[in-house]
């Protein structure tokens, strides 16, 4: 395997302390603002997406997909799992909870559906992600996050079309 | 009568699976099938079972399409991104191929290409999520129209024994959320497990909205079987099966898988819920027969 392949991190940030600061980060109007203009400063825009690379690979294992799921996988980040599933588990998981691909490591989802639910969060689970972008790999997903980009990113009722 | 039909007539429904040769030849797949075809409603064609390289699905079952039997397609996310699933949806339909089964499938490290790149573009929720779309609302993921637009019966797999359990039946929801209609399973060697899977798929009326089918396999001999929990992702096998099939001589082992599978197919019918079996058989085909008609009429009824 590369170091670029996919392997499972058990995130270092607690449950608790991660939807605590999902509140205090909600998008609102003057994050967009925040948001809008470190974009368009070209060397601004480098440094917090170096710094959301910093703390995010520091506390989840974050590859930077730029298309955050963790605020709705009990922080365990998806893009771990060796085939990168947004969706839920595959049917590979040993039934100790570890990787099929990576035994001495915990399945991803089995993780998030531990945190999810010691949070009350598991409906979280059931909502349906749309295919990665991978035209977004790099970017910053808290800039695309608080202007709105990442709406659409899942959904509860799927519609006409994905 | 189709399976489509089968299932929506509320019988018993019954399918195998066969895994396509490593050759450019489609015979071996077509006299096989031949042998089951007054035995099951249609034939499951894998897709680089096990990361493998064989035969094609998609030409393993306009094979036996040519030959009168019905195959079931499956499709996996492991080789091929968005635009090649897309594709291959539109050939298939094309060439008369209904049956679709979609699966995320094994990671290549677990087969003869391990050095291959895994591809999953798509995870199986949105690949069946992408065909639906197809077929209903006639457009690509690209938003792009489609004419004429595919006809297909759309199938996912599930794994009820796998960690996290409590979630498993929530997961079949999504899938049949984003457009799966029948359901093959795993291996059910634990009965009891699946019963209480299936308790939970009740629950959520899931059986009410798309067809199960319980995945039913004959193992033939210890070898097969220790293989098989070992090397297999996600197949868990008993204790009570090991012991049961280690207490009679290698000579008859085989018959005691065959008459093993019999039992579960016959438990898995009183089941609420399940629709049918789907016997995983794979290297094994001679096996369906006597597993079907130790298993009793219910299960034979109109083929």
């Amino acid at each position: 395997m590369t170091a670029a392949s996919p392997v499972p991190v058990h995130p270092r940030l607690g449950a608790r302390l991660a939807y605590r600061l999902q509140r205090v980060l909600q998008p609102n109007a003057s994050y967009r603002w925040l948001a809008a203009r470190i974009e368009e400063n070209a060397p601004a825009r480098k440094m917090f997406t170096a710094a959301e690379r910093i703390t995010k690979e520091a506390a989840f294992g974050c590859r930077m997909c730029g298309q955050c799921a963790l605020p709705v996988t009990g922080y365990v980040c998806p893009m771990g799992c060796p085939k990168e599933l947004r969706n839920g588990p595959c049917g590979g998981v040993g039934p100790d909870g570890s990787c099929e691909v990576y035994p001495d490591r915990r399945c991803v989802w089995v993780d998030a559906y531990d945190r999810a639910a010691a949070a009350g969060r598991t409906a979280d689970l059931r909502l349906l992600h749309r295919p990665v972008d991978h035209r977004r790999w790099g970017q910053s997903s808290w800039l695309n996050y608080w202007q709105g980009r990442d709406e659409a990113l899942w959904t509860s009722r799927p519609g006409p079309t994905p | 009568m189709s399976l489509r039909e089968r299932l929506a007539s509320g019988g018993f429904a019954v399918t195998a699976e066969i895994s396509p040769p490593r050759g450019a030849s489609t015979q071996r797949i077509t006299e096989t099938a031949q042998t089951l075809r007054t035995w099951v409603d249609a034939v499951n064609v894998t897709d680089n079972q096990g990361s493998n390289v064989r035969l094609a699905s998609w030409a393993g079952s306009l094979a036996l399409l040519r030959e009168g039997l019905e195959p079931v397609m499956q499709m996996t996310c492991r080789d091929r991104n968005r635009i090649a699933l897309q594709s291959d949806l539109l050939g298939a339909s094309a060439l008369g191929i209904r049956n679709i089964l979609v699966m995320t499938g094994d990671h290549p490290k677990f087969g003869d290409h391990p050095g291959a790149k895994p591809v999953f573009d798509l995870d199986s929720v949105q690949l069946l999520w992408a065909l639906r779309t197809m077929r209903d609302q006639h457009v690509l993921l690209s938003g792009r129209k489609l004419d004429p637009p595919p006809d297909c019966f759309l199938g996912a797999v599930e794994n009820p024994f796998a960690p996290p359990v409590e979630f498993r039946a929530e997961r079949l929801a999504k899938k049949l959320k984003a457009g799966a209609q029948f359901v093959q399973t795993q291996f059910v060697f634990d009965v009891p497990a699946f019963a209480r899977w299936m308790a939970q798929v009740r629950d959520l009326g899931l059986h009410e909205q798309c067809k199960i089918l319980a995945g039913v396999g004959a193992v033939r001999s210890v070898r097969a079987l220790d293989y098989m929990q070992n090397h297999v992702p996600g197949v868990e096998v008993p204790a009570a099966v090991h012991t049961r099939l280690r207490k009679v001589p290698p000579a008859q082992q085989q018959a005691e898988g065959v008459k093993l599978a019999a039992e579960i197919v016959q438990q898995v019918a009183e089941i609420e819920g399940v629709a049918g079996v789907h016997l995983l058989v794979a290297g094994n085909e001679r096996a369906v027969p006597d597993i079907l008609q130790n298993a009793g009429t219910r299960v034979n009824d109109g083929r």
